[in-house]
């Protein structure tokens, strides 16, 4: 009997639960056209808890409440899931958002969610991160990566003073979008391929300090004949400088990195980095609310891929390479300023 | 007389049964057969410095792996382990950064990874949930706190005891042994020591055998189980120690995959995942096993993922070799 009881309740939840969804997924797709006026603007990053996706949410919040949209901001839970990111687009449809702007986990894990929104009169901008193919979204406004990494590559080339490389590689995740353009950049900045015997060796390390620290301790075993290192991103090259200093190597090598926080724009005012990229998700977040603005204005949607720029940020300037100091870099980094 | 019939049984005795009285026999040819393959096949391996280098690689592991291996012994499992050490690095920088004494800082991470093991000890004897369940929960919820503390940015730790582990260091027959290999020693020894000579260590391999039994037998079941978790918990705030010796950075998206590496160091060590055999000198050679095939690998400038495959593989062997001996035991 209470078992049975206990059925009903369950059952009667479940079909509440799923009559409500109906009902305000349809409501939200019908409030979803452009032109209709107010931008209702939702915001997917990544994580909630990087210091980079929390100033791009800053940033997109006070520029909605500038332009008088409504704003509201949910993440996945880890960097690479999907799954939350889509559930965050179905709800932030649900709340009857018209523009969509997101920081894609993966270049294709959200796709159909994102067709399903587009099919239903939102528009929705990748930042941060392009989508494969990069029309699965109406426009992205982004770094582009490749550039970064040839900045950093540039950088490292001109500082080498016409001596040959003979360089280390820290990497991300192997296979990653963003991994691999960054590479890609670099080696094309510094002038190899992946096939170049200047490289001496690379190690991945999922963006993990300790892992870029074992992996360089790893590398320099093999050899410490080097005079540069490549790494991905800022925490990963402070897990390689650890092990370059415990060698007492940092003297002889030009290191460059990635990103852009104020800790690595520290980094290179302490001269561990001799260079960084920095990125600027704030500008990624202010012209995504512009445009959202605009599509409910006017109904007119942004396309393509928006370049927000990256910025080679050294102390040692050098011929060849625009760049701007450190100072200029804490003034314009992410994250907690200090 | 007696001696007679000892010594043909003896001779008779199968692999299985060797193995399931000495585990870490396994392990220890592992390791040897992987240095000795790397000192062959690269002119780099067998380096003093290098030797020294890949057991600093095998520290943080190694002693959160020292406290997983308690854990497991009892037929728990604690997959909280890395989460709740990674709290308390961030907790003991920011403390030493803010201007506390390193040694209160310190005190106050061990204090914290302590409490963990009471909670989840607490939840696992009095509610009686799985610990799955429960280091499950506990390691969401501690990875969140990290995120929160550090707001997703690096601690530089500059205070002097908090790297002590990996900073000082001296010469031991040409080796360099940094006070955190040693500590790891003495934790080891302390802690094999307990388990083998002491009625505490006796009572661990009961419960982890079988508890209704150990409980009819009169042993406190549920003390036992609680004493584990703390000790453990104690355990993993040293290995937070051993991490800000290891890393100049107390970061949070570090040490992301720390308890699954814990439990393959246990594995790779002989220790059954069902408790109750198994020991640290085992789960000290797995420890090592890990950081020499990644050193070796690297050396032979192998791609990382067909180290995490050659890693895999290992891991399920020695599982298939604990089955096995288990199954000759039986027949």
């Amino acid at each position: 009997m209470r078992q049975r009881s206990l059925t009903a309740v369950v059952l009667a939840a479940v079909l509440a639960a799923s009559t409500g969804c109906t009902v305000e997924r349809h409501w939200g797709g019908n409030t979803n056209t452009g032109g209709s006026g107010k931008a209702k603007v939702g915001l997917v990053t990544k994580t909630d808890t990087n210091p980079y996706f929390v100033e791009l949410r800053n940033a997109a919040r006070a520029a909605a409440q500038a332009n008088g949209a409504d704003f509201s901001a949910l993440a996945g839970q880890f960097d690479g899931d999907n799954d939350g990111q889509v559930r965050a687009i179905e709800n932030l449809r649900q709340q009857g958002a018209n523009t969509i702007l997101i920081t894609p986990s993966s270049s294709t894990g959200v796709l159909k969610a994102i067709k399903d929104a587009r099919d239903a009169g939102v528009l929705v901008i990748a930042l941060d991160t392009a989508t494969e193919p990069a029309d699965a979204v109406d426009a992205t406004f982004a770094t582009d990566n490749f550039a970064a990494g040839e900045g950093q590559g540039a950088y490292v080339k001109a500082a080498l003073k016409g001596v040959p490389p003979k360089l280390l590689m820290v990497d991300g995740t192997a296979g990653s979008t963003v991994d691999t353009q960054r590479h890609g950049g670099f080696l094309k900045g510094i002038g190899l391929t992946d096939s170049s015997p200047e490289i001496k060796g690379h190690t991945a390390a999922n963006g993990d300090q300790s892992l870029a620290q074992q992996g360089m301790e790893n590398l320099l075993q093999r050899s410490t004949d080097i005079n540069a290192v490549y790494s991905m991103n800022e925490p990963m090259g402070r897990g390689a400088y650890a092990a370059l200093n415990a060698r007492g190597l940092t003297g002889q090598i030009v290191m460059g990195s990635i990103d852009g926080g104020c800790e690595g724009v520290q980094n290179v005012k302490n001269g561990q980095f001799a260079a960084t990229v920095m990125q600027f998700p704030k500008k990624m977040a202010e012209q995504g609310v512009l445009a959202a603005v605009e599509y409910a204005k006017t109904g007119k949607k942004p396309s393509g891929f928006v370049n927000t720029g990256s910025a080679v940020i050294t102390d040692k300037p050098l011929p060849g390479v625009e760049s701007h100091d450190s100072a200029w870099g804490l003034q314009n980094c992410w994250g907690g300023k200090k | 007389m007696t001696t007679a019939t000892a010594a043909p049984a003896r001779e008779r005795e199968s692999l299985g049964e060797f193995l399931l009285r000495a585990p870490a026999v396994g392990p220890a040819l592992a390791l040897i057969v992987a240095i000795v393959v790397f000192s062959v096949a690269t002119d780099t391996f067998f380096d003093l410095d290098n030797l020294s280098t890949v057991v600093q690689q095998s520290l943080v592991v190694g002693t959160l792996a020292l406290g997983q291996t308690l854990v497991i012994l009892i037929a728990g499992i604690d997959l909280s382990n890395a989460a709740s050490m990674v709290v308390a690095t961030l907790i003991m920088a920011k403390l030493a950064a803010a201007g506390t004494n390193g040694f209160v800082a310190l005190l106050a991470g061990v204090v914290l990874t302590i409490i963990v093991g009471i909670f989840i000890g607490g939840l696992a004897t009095r509610i009686k949930l799985p610990a799955f369940i429960i280091t499950l929960g506990t390691f969401t919820m501690l990875t969140a706190v990290s995120k929160l503390i550090a707001g997703g940015q690096a601690v530089p730790v500059t205070d002097g005891l908090l790297q002590w582990l990996g900073t000082k260091r001296y010469l031991f027959g040409g080796i360099p042994i940094t006070y955190g290999m040693t500590l790891a020693l003495l934790m080891y020894l302390g802690v094999w020591y307990a388990l083998t000579k002491t009625a505490w260590g006796k009572h661990v391999y009961a419960v982890g055998n079988a508890p209704e039994s150990a409980r009819l037998s009169g042993i406190k079941v549920n003390r036992t189980v609680l004493s584990v978790y703390i000790v453990a918990g104690l355990t993993f705030g040293i290995a937070a120690w051993q991490a800000l010796g290891r890393t100049p950075n107390a970061d949070p998206n570090q040490f992301q995959l720390g308890n699954l590496d814990s439990i393959t160091a246990v594995v790779l060590g002989g220790t059954s995942l069902f408790g109750g055999r198994g020991s640290v000198l085992g789960t000290l050679m797995g420890a090592l096993v890990v950081a020499v095939l990644r050193s070796g690998l690297t050396q032979m400038n192998v791609d990382g993922n067909y180290q995490d495959l050659a890693t895999g593989a290992l891991l399920i062997a020695a599982v298939v070799v604990d089955r096995i001996a288990r199954r000759q035991q039986q027949s």
